[in-house]
């Protein structure tokens, strides 16, 4: 068995195909509620470019790949952690009424399981 | 011995961290489980990104001898980078949410713009397969970059009204064009071995500067009510760089990362685009914001003020009472105040909900997160199709700086340019109070026939004094009736 990557060809729009039918799928259910930092997190999921950034970096070879290749892992480090901060801050800001939010809401809440 | 072991850690890392970016996902799928989300997602880009220094152990010949060089660039463009945005990111208010993302997103296109220039001047790339594909990724990389950099100065308010000139869906066409005749150019000078006068560097340097100008003329005319789906299909745009760059690096974490924000910010697109009536080419290809000579219609009747005393304590008397929030609400920095009098109506037993429209705000979403910092409990509060039908069994509607989202006329009124646009029926309420700045109209310059409704009352005023002062009013009751 080997573990080399070979990736061409029609291997390669298999993952291409089976990636974005999970992307579609994975998103779909997402409650129009959590779309913000939604958006916010798939922003940092393609964050990883960084990846490619330092690999293009860490294989140049002349001043001008160093300069691009600086530039390259500079964005992609800021895509990840910028998105990284944004998207936990709005997340960890979703509270249910029943996360100690006190017993104020507690005739909400019965109203509700009424309700439903 | 190590050059043979960090392919296979590396391998593994990007495997987890590919594994893990979807698991994320899809924790970030209920509220109860997205903080979580994140934070797994997390924890595959740090793997990921460690992992990726055991390229060291690999590199070209040609690049042994900068390696040193190039390890220090390295650790210093990522603390460069991630420290700042990480920083900025922390400090930045919920409200600029939005341009937050388009700029963040505009570095990773950037990046993938980037990887995309190494690998053309270095010469890197090994047939015409993977030539056009690292071309086209740079384009769609390079397009993001720009592109969501002019809308982050339009979301900042650094860039004001949309630029409109004649002709400008002609220049961009050509500027399109352009960028595609460059980029068969250096095809067939590398791939064809065909002599031109110009040399490939060059011409890979016109090939970026026209991509870059062609997002940046494509955005320029777009208006800001538009910029969420502009956003959102940067997103995408960026995602699927980063897709195409990972299949000319070999990289599975890249392609499958890449293509999975690409497919998602695709669906994310669509979804809002049709939360604002618009088709996605209508958005690109036609500026909105230019409405279409709105004529007032046959709307009769007039606008009613009422005081914001009087409104207050019908609420606090009222059984039920659904809030519909904009983004005047957010612009007057009022939702600790609106969620204040919200706590004095539910100590007086009202049921209280928020109805919030998929576009309400800059963002979609961007109201539920600005209600969820003022600690509004998610489930107080509702999408449009889970709440439109409770509206007529709904004592009041309070609708705070939000226009165009409760117009009867994109129910009822063909000639007008929001027909079709799904709404939230706040008329259908017995009793109606409208917050509001002023008589004026909304940010797209309709009337709006809610306002002349007979159940329907004004409250003038900026929604953080008026919210003050249905506090004092309600509040004023309850001291009354123990004295």
């Amino acid at each position: 068995m080997t573990f080399a990557i070979d990736m061409t060809g029609f291997v390669a729009l298999y993952v291409f195909m089976l990636a974005a039918f999970a992307g579609w799928v994975i998103i779909g259910n997402v409650p129009a509620i959590l779309h913000t930092p939604l958006m916010s997190g798939s922003n940092f999921v393609h964050g990883i470019v960084v990846v490619g950034g330092l690999f293009a970096l860490l294989n140049a070879s002349t001043h001008l790949e160093q300069g691009i290749g600086f530039v390259a892992v500079l964005l992609g480090a800021g895509n990840a952690a910028g998105g990284y901060a944004v998207t936990d801050r709005m997340l960890a800001m979703f509270k249910s009424s029943n996360d100690g939010a006190g017993p104020k809401h507690r005739a909400h809440r019965h109203r509700r399981h009424k309700k439903s | 011995m190590f050059s043979v072991v960090s392919p296979l850690v590396i391998g593994a890392a990007d495997l987890a961290a590919a594994f893990l970016f979807m698991f994320g996902l899809k924790r970030m799928s209920s509220p109860a489980t997205a903080a979580s989300g994140i934070r797994v997602a997390g924890i595959g880009m740090i793997a990921a990104v460690l992992a990726s220094f055991l390229y060291i152990f690999n590199v070209d010949a040609a690049a042994r001898p900068h390696l040193m060089v190039n390890i220090g660039l390295a650790v210093l463009a990522l603390g460069l980078g991630g420290a700042g945005a990480w920083f900025v990111g922390r400090k930045v208010a919920m409200t600029a949410m939005p341009q937050m993302v388009a700029i963040y997103n505009g570095m990773g296109g950037g990046a993938a713009g980037s990887i995309a220039a190494v690998e053309l001047f270095g010469s890197r790339t090994h047939g015409a397969t993977q030539l056009a594909v690292t071309l086209l990724g740079a384009l769609i990389g390079a397009v993001s970059f720009s592109g969501s950099v002019i809308a982050w100065a339009k979301l900042d308010g650094v860039l004001k009204a949309p630029l409109r000139v004649k002709g400008q869906q002609f220049a961009n066409a050509a500027m399109m064009l352009a960028t595609l005749i460059v980029g068969g150019l250096i095809v067939a000078a590398t791939i064809g071995g065909i002599a031109l006068p110009i040399a490939t560097p060059v011409l890979i340097w016109v090939f970026f500067g026209c991509a870059l100008a062609f997002g940046v003329l494509m955005t320029l005319p777009i208006g800001g009510a538009d910029m969420p789906v502009v956003i959102s299909i940067y997103n995408a745009f960026t995602g699927l760089a980063v897709g195409l760059e990972g299949f000319v690096l070999q990289n599975p974490a890249l392609m499958i990362a890449g293509m999975v924000v690409g497919a998602a910010g695709l669906l994310l697109t669509l979804l809002m685009a049709k939360a604002m009536n618009r088709s996605v080419a209508n958005v690109l290809f036609t500026n909105f914001g230019t409405p279409a000579k709105a004529k007032p219609g046959a709307i009769k009747g007039t606008e009613r003020p009422v005081d914001a005393s009087d409104a207050a304590i019908k609420m606090r008397y009222a059984t039920s009472v659904i809030i519909v929030p904009g983004y005047g609400l957010a612009a007057a920095h009022a939702q600790q105040k609106l969620y204040e009098f919200v706590k004095l109506l539910l100590a007086a037993k009202v049921t209280v909900k928020f109805a919030i429209h998929p576009v309400a705000g800059r963002m979609p979403g961007q109201m539920d997160v600005l209600l969820a910092e003022a600690g509004v409990p998610y489930d107080m509060i509702f999408q449009l199709d889970d709440i439109n039908d409770d509206f007529a069994t709904t004592d009041v509607a309070l609708v705070i700086g939000a226009n165009d989202v409760v117009n009867p006329a994109a129910r009822t009124d063909k000639s007008s340019p929001i027909f079709g646009m799904p709404i939230l029926n706040a008329d259908k309420a017995h009793q109606v109070y409208v917050v509001k700045r002023g008589q004026g109209k909304g940010y797209s310059g309709i009337v709006n026939a809610l306002f002349y409704s007979p159940n329907c009352e004004m409250v003038y005023g900026d929604a953080q004094a008026v919210l003050v002062q249905m506090i004092e009013a309600v509040r004023g009751l309850g001291a009354a009736a123990a004295a």
